[in-house]
């Protein structure tokens, strides 16, 4: 134990919730310490759909649900309008989706408040002319998409601007206990491997689908029933709208533009552990074919990769339990551990990334209850850190930039994402020590065609002069750590362009040198794709 | 702008989902002759498919009442000169000079086109008051102080090449020499060709339409010119598509007719004829059966006496020209996809050194190389051509097409001809040997030989 940290709360769990729970606690006046055993973002916020919900999805199910998504909705478009683009979002009808539940969907979504406008399916095939032209009707909703990674970040900026802090790749891997409270929690710190002893006042699983886990160090059961959502990113925008199928959720109806690329999602299965799971080539199949309803020519488009998200869903132990995970609520539940015989410890479970900020403030009026705290929240009031007001998100603005600056490739270091050295600069001076993959999540290094075949050396480059003496020996293992972690999103989809890409990229980095890379791993995922295709 | 968008406007194979084609592997890049020489043109790969994945996003923040909604990011395509040579060598089949193409006219579109880039894209307008006035405007072209204005005020470098005024058009030429034909019944297809002249042999050179059809006389072809206007390549590269498609629905109306029977449509201007294979299709979203029709009826004139010769119908009586002809392939050439046809018949006649100079680009792309803040680019890409056409010592150079013969004889002050015209010279020496010297070719009558120019 080299280190001792005294702070009013401990959040663990470093996703969008843990990082609104920290601002909002902060906010409040505790001095809150938020602690991830990654990077933040690394858990279901990262691997999630890109999608802003308007509520309309829920609206005919759980209205409940419906209301917070759209009131959050307008929060977030007021508190961080940078974090959103404003997409809107279509409900479109096809021949497949029962009649009844479309004519009641307008409804619905009056009944919670939701804005719903039918439009002329011909206006929404002149707006998006890839959409299925057999669509019978088409609603108008206020969707939007959602950078993740940005919002965990304005977040954590503003709880830091309130005398707390959030450190990343730390694990929790004991609670210390005095009869019904927990006293002190001991973390790891995962890059050096010391250790460092916490000793808050309270503390506040923010862990997701691993709240399981967190709370089985605490000696209490919370039953989680992690539901994998597999998601598909296409190369490019076939839609500059959300597209919904109008129907009973279910698997493949959901299309959200994100950034430079269109995320097609999702399945709902049920896993284990939230750490293991794959991803199947039927399962990817299978979405597609869902999603040539909405856009037929699908199957023509790139696929640059696969991934899953894992649903922090969780049923109350007394519940009957539910068959699918489709019918779980997605509705938030703040579990207050008194009733489990510890005092100062609640998990925030459930929920979705569009009401974080609603269940950080559920979350931290408990706390608050519980330590005699009175000052009303202010998150939803307050924008974050380094807004304007009403700015939101547009696709152009980094060419737009660039080419301002007059173009020119010399500076790029992420070719297809537009990432210069000076972008990825100032991330090494802000975040270091980090990854090649954190650098991802700070700038989008490495999310386009090339799946970061032509940036990792470059960037890796970057890291190992930032860390100036000594590196050399890591430059290549930064390099493979990374790479391989995007090729695992390759193999599941890898055909066509995007296999060809594979190979193109192993041959760069065989010339390299860098032999770990093609021994093994990805070079046989490659060749195993290949030969499933013959 | 989403791809579904792009695919509308372009072709839905050709240009609107191939980026997703791009490996990223910079081919490309290395090809573009325009990225080697500046950096203001970032290259093929960042303009082309890279930037067309940022083009989508139409959901522009709120600019305010009544302010734009889609406003394009673009500023670095517009030195894109447009030469093709990406698309030429993209191993995946990406079309990015298309690409580049569409982009640019989007940059441009909601503004009015500069005055000079729309005067550049009306080579009908300007070419017909030229030759109307054209001892004016050959005296003006060749007048210093009169370039100098023109450059501070329309754009146009006071050093780019422009060729002389003909006195009188090439089809009125034409219909006057042939009023007699009108109404007499025409060969089968076997027997007639017809010809696609394009703007420059009309307005500058009718010396180059005059060799192509006599040695298409003399190889047993009578020659159809039907009415016909610019091929539009000039609007499409000065981004103005509308007024494009226009000319090439005018072109194909009539070509198609033809086409149908089984005539061929011979061009003597590489870029014409390109435009017509490829690019109505290509760029210009054109997708009847005219459109088809005609591109497959198209050759380019070396390609078409190339085939008669692999056929073993092309008379060989070609005389001796002991001569070092340094050629140049021009940029749309390449982008036919035959080979250099010019080459392999310049083999066919005794004495003749043709070499090619196995450079890229001249650098005039069309009119790219005459405006103001491209000539100094234009002139950096050709410069090791003109190098090696100079250091060639040869008193002529060959080169398909009109704008790139400008180019390289301004450039390396050596006169540059077209492949037709030395062709025609080396009959010319084949009949003089075998002592039909001062004899009209195929006696069709009043067709001026090429060195009347």
């Amino acid at each position: 134990m080299s280190e001792s940290y005294a702070c009013d709360v401990l959040v663990v769990g470093g996703g969008v919730t843990g990082a609104g729970v920290l601002r909002d606690l902060a906010r409040r006046g505790l001095k809150t310490l938020l602690v991830d055993r990654g990077d933040f973002g690394t858990g279901t916020t990262g691997r999630y759909h890109g999608l802003l919900h308007s509520g309309g999805r829920y609206a005919a199910g759980d209205a409940v649900t419906a209301r917070e998504c759209i009131d959050e909705n307008r929060v977030l478009r007021r508190i961080a309008p940078a974090s959103i683009e404003d997409t809107g979002g279509y409900f479109v009808a096809t021949p497949d989706d029962p009649e009844d539940y479309v004519d009641a969907f307008p409804a619905a979504c009056a009944a919670a408040d939701i804005p719903c406008e039918e439009i002329p399916v011909a206006a929404a095939l002149r707006r998006e002319p890839a959409l299925n032209p057999k669509i019978r009707r088409v609603f108008r909703l206020p969707d939007g998409s959602v950078e993740p990674w940005n919002l965990i970040d304005g977040n954590i900026a503003d709880a830091r601007a309130h005398c707390s802090d959030a450190w990343s790749y730390r694990r929790v891997v004991a609670f210390e206990r005095a009869g019904e409270r927990i006293i002190s929690a001991t973390v790891r710190d995962e890059r050096s491997g010391t250790t460092a002893r916490i000793a808050p006042r309270f503390v506040v699983s923010t862990a997701g689908a691993w709240a399981g886990q967190i709370a089985a160090l605490a000696g209490v059961e919370v039953t989680m029933v992690p539901g994998k959502g597999v998601m598909l990113i296409y190369n490019q925008r076939m839609t500059d709208t959300v597209v919904n199928r109008c129907h009973k959720s279910a698997d493949g109806d959901i299309m959200v533009p994100v950034h430079t690329v269109a995320i097609l999602g999702t399945t709902d299965v049920r896993v284990a552990d939230p750490d293991v799971y794959d991803i199947s080539r039927e399962e990817v199949s299978a979405l597609i074919a869902e999603g040539e309803k909405l856009f037929p020519d699908l199957g023509r488009m790139r696929l640059l990769r696969a991934y899953a998200g894992v649903r922090p869903l969780y049923q109350p132990p007394a519940a009957t339990q539910a068959a699918q995970n489709r019918s779980i609520s997605r509705a938030h539940t703040v579990l207050d551990h008194g009733e489990d015989g510890i005092d100062n410890y609640v998990s925030i479970v459930g929920g979705k990334l569009t009401t974080f900020r609603l269940m950080a403030e559920d979350t931290v009026d408990v706390v608050c209850e519980k330590l005699g705290v009175t000052t009303p929240c202010t998150t939803a009031d307050e924008m974050l850190p380094n807004q304007v007001p009403g700015k939101t998100y547009w696709l152009g603005h980094r060419l737009a930039e660039h080419e301002a600056e007059g173009g020119g490739d010399s500076a790029l270091i992420c070719e297809c994402e537009l990432v210069t050295r000076p972008m990825l600069a100032s991330f090494l001076d802000e975040h270091w020590p980090c990854s090649v993959d954190d650098m991802r999540r700070g700038t989008r290094l490495g999310m386009g065609p090339c799946q970061g075949g032509f940036c990792t050396f470059r960037a890796a480059g970057m890291a190992a002069e930032h860390a100036a003496a000594g590196a050399s020996g890591t430059t290549d293992d930064a390099i493979v750590g990374y790479l391989r972690e995007r090729f695992k999103g390759t193999r599941p989809i890898a055909a066509g362009r995007q296999l060809q890409e594979l190979w193109m990229v192993l041959g760069i980095y065989g010339g390299l040198g860098i032999e770990s890379l093609v021994d093994g791993g990805p070079a046989a995922d490659a060749r195993e794709a290949d030969d499933a295709r013959r | 702008m989403t791809i579904a968008e792009l695919v509308e406007e372009a072709s839905l194979e050709q240009v609107g989902y191939s980026s997703d084609q791009c490996l990223k592997c910079n081919v490309c890049n290395t090809a573009c002759p325009v990225a080697r020489v500046t950096d203001l043109y970032p290259g093929p790969k960042y303009v082309g498919p890279q930037a067309a994945r940022f083009r989508m996003g139409r959901n522009l923040p709120a600019q305010g009442k009544g302010g734009p909604r889609l406003k394009s990011p673009d500023l670095t395509v517009d030195y894109c000169s447009g030469c093709g040579w990406c698309t030429t060598v993209c191993p995946a089949g990406v079309k990015v000079a298309e690409m580049n193409s569409q982009s640019r006219a989007r940059m441009k579109a909601g503004g009015r086109p500069k005055l000079r880039d729309w005067g550049l894209g009306q080579t009908d307008l300007t070419g017909r008051i030229g030759v109307m006035f054209s001892p004016l405007g050959n005296w003006a072209l060749a007048n210093r102080p009169l370039r100098r204005m023109m450059e501070l005020t329309v754009g146009i470098h006071h050093a780019a090449p422009f060729p002389k005024f003909s006195r009188r058009t090439f089809q009125s030429a034409w219909k006057r020499r042939h009023k007699g034909d009108v109404g007499r019944p025409l060969p089968g297809p076997d027997k007639a060709v017809v010809y696609f002249h394009g703007c420059a042999v009309n307005y500058y050179e009718p010396h180059v339409a005059n060799a192509a059809i006599s040695i298409l006389e003399r190889n047993g072809f009578q020659v159809i010119v039907p009415p016909q206007v610019c091929c539009g390549l000039p609007l499409i590269s000065n981004g103005i598509y509308g007024e494009a498609r226009e000319k090439a629905h005018h072109n194909l109306k009539i070509l198609a007719d033809y086409a149908r029977k089984g005539y061929r449509i011979i061009g003597t201007s590489t870029s014409c004829t390109h435009t017509i294979k490829a690019e109505y299709r290509e760029m210009l979203d054109i997708h009847d059966d005219d459109a088809t029709v005609v591109a497959n009826a198209t050759w380019d004139i070396c390609e078409f006496l190339l085939d008669l010769h692999d056929h073993g119908k092309l008379d060989t009586g070609f005389g001796r020209l002991d001569e070092d002809l340094p050629y140049h392939a021009p940029c749309q050439l390449r982008s036919h996809g035959i080979g250099l046809p010019a080459m392999d018949l310049f083999a066919l006649v005794p004495g003749l050194r043709a070499m090619d100079m196995d450079h890229d680009c001249c650098g005039i792309a069309g009119t790219y190389g005459m405006k103001k803040e491209k000539y100094d680019i234009g002139m950096a890409v050709g410069a090791p051509l003109f190098a090696r056409v100079r250091a060639s010592g040869a008193a002529e150079a060959a080169c398909d097409s009109e704008t790139c013969r400008w180019q390289i004889e301004k450039a390396s002050g050596v006169r540059t001809r077209h492949p037709v015209e030395i062709l025609q010279a080396a009959y010319l020496a084949g009949d003089a040997a075998a002592g039909r010297a001062g004899q009209s070719p195929a006696g069709s009558g009043g067709v001026a030989p090429v060195t009347s120019h």
